[in-house]
């Protein structure tokens, strides 16, 4: 099997440029490259455009960019839990468009799969579908939406082989898979790299096929946005 | 008038056996609370699970699995998990039987306003617009008014708008309502102790009555 392992989340990220397109997982908190956004941080570069779902909090995963004046544009869901996020939109230093969550999933899963457009019910008649094709399909109307793709999808799975096949955990699964596929070069970071032939087949998520480079992730903190608990 | 846990208590009669459905955050989500025991249903997370148990126990608290409001959550027994695209398949691809969402404002013709106020800040519709676009049932739950006392069932919208004729039932915190196909709100039930009258007051759109209004029952 192919070899993609990388030493680290610096040696993964080393080439990513400014100005460039980032996709990256996660759904709220979890499920982040956690590895990687960290060694983004320590590189000297900014005017990044970031597809991803939500966009961190103040002091954690994407949070962290946006304090550090490195991302131009933010294309997500939902971004509520961020006061500096609210900041830099108001003063007019960042700019972001906001997609409905599954129209979001839609585009970088087409993006991944070779699909330029495809028609969806969602934003129908809302601002969502300004400027959009609008087709009706038996009785019902849909607008175009266009697909996603990126210069560099970083995600962040449970478990990895060397040759890049990925298993998720739990709801931390979310996003990953679509942008493993529609990112030109995806890096993988992982909480437990094996040997081909450690993950049985039949429970791989993502073929490795989409991954382009691996590494063993370190110290995941995994911080929780809303700890509710049942006595 | 209802409490939040009295509308969620009165939705929850409206599940049936066999639903898979989708709770959105706030109210919505207490409705879990109230289905009665003996009803089998699913209800799905749009960030990738069906089957969404109660909070945990402090010891089985697990980062990598919450909900859409990013809430600790444990699995029911027989779950299953999938990525952020197979989830909005299930949405648009009219699979979850029930959504229950809480909104703004609500128009007569059953458009939804629910995720954003101009001039403040936005924070995005996160999936509520899949949801609105696709659901076969659509039922939100709010308060009736504002809290300067603006009726925010409307003949029109005034925010922008979330999806256009989807809400098929209102459970607010003074009536039970269905948005009648030809437009307007058709008065159901009224919350104990609120008179026709009163809603009619508090009520801008169109509104249906048609003969004796019961009161809400609840056990």
């Amino acid at each position: 099997m192919i070899n993609k392992t990388v030493k680290n989340a610096t040696e993964a990220v080393a080439d990513i440029p400014g100005n460039c397109m980032l996709m990256m997982g996660g759904f709220g908190l979890s499920g982040i490259p956690e590895n990687c956004i960290q060694a983004l941080l320590a590189k000297d570069i900014s005017g990044l455009t970031i597809v991803s779902n939500n966009a961190g909090v103040d002091d954690f995963g994407i949070g962290l960019l946006l304090k550090k004046r490195m991302v131009k544009k933010m294309i997500s869901s939902y971004v509520g839990e961020n006061a500096e996020f609210e900041r830099q939109l108001l003063s007019g230093e960042l700019e972001v468009d906001l997609i409905p969550q599954g129209t979001l999933a839609e585009r970088v899963r087409a993006g991944g799969a070779g699909i330029p457009a495809f028609f969806t019910p969602a934003g129908v008649g809302t601002e969502v579908a300004e400027g959009k094709e609008i087709r009706e399909f038996e009785g019902k109307l849909y607008l175009m939406e266009r697909w996603l793709r990126a210069d560099f999808s970083i995600v962040k799975a449970w478990k990895g082989d060397t040759s890049g096949n990925l298993i998720f955990k739990g709801t931390a699964r979310n996003f990953n898979p679509m942008m493993a596929a529609a990112g030109k070069i995806c890096i993988a970071e992982v909480e437990e790299l094996v040997q081909p032939g450690e993950l049985d087949p039949n429970q791989i998520h993502t073929p490795g096929i989409y991954v382009q480079r691996i590494f063993q992730g370190e110290n995941y903190e995994k911080r929780i946005e809303q700890r509710t608990v049942t006595q | 008038m209802l409490t939040k846990e009295q509308i969620a208590k009165r939705i929850a009669k409206e599940v049936k056996n066999g639903q898979y459905i989708n709770l959105g955050i706030g109210i919505p989500t207490l409705v879990a609370n109230y289905i009665p025991k003996d009803l089998d249903v699913v209800l799905q997370s749009e960030n990738g699970l069906l089957g969404i148990g109660p909070f945990p126990t402090v010891d089985k608290v697990d980062p990598d699995l919450i909900n859409a409001g990013k809430q600790t959550i444990t699995m029911v027994r027989g779950s299953a998990l999938f990525n952020s695209a197979e989830s909005f398949a299930m949405i648009r691809g009219g699979h979850v039987h029930l959504t229950i969402l809480g909104a703004m404002e609500v128009s007569e013709n059953g458009d939804i306003a629910n995720w954003k106020i101009p001039g403040k800040m936005v924070k995005g519709m996160g999936g509520a617009m899949d949801l609105v676009a696709s659901a076969e049932n659509i039922i939100v739950a709010m308060q009736h008014c504002s809290k300067d006392g603006q009726s925010k069932l409307l003949p029109e919208c005034s925010l922008p708008i979330t999806g256009i004729r989807c809400v098929k039932k209102i459970v607010s915190d003074l009536a039970v309502l269905e948005v009648s196909p030809e437009g307007g709100f058709i008065l159901k039930e009224r919350a104990p102790g609120v008179s026709v009258k009163e809603i009619q007051a508090r009520t801008s759109g169109k509104l249906i009555i048609e003969g004796e209004i019961p009161e809400m029952a609840f056990e």
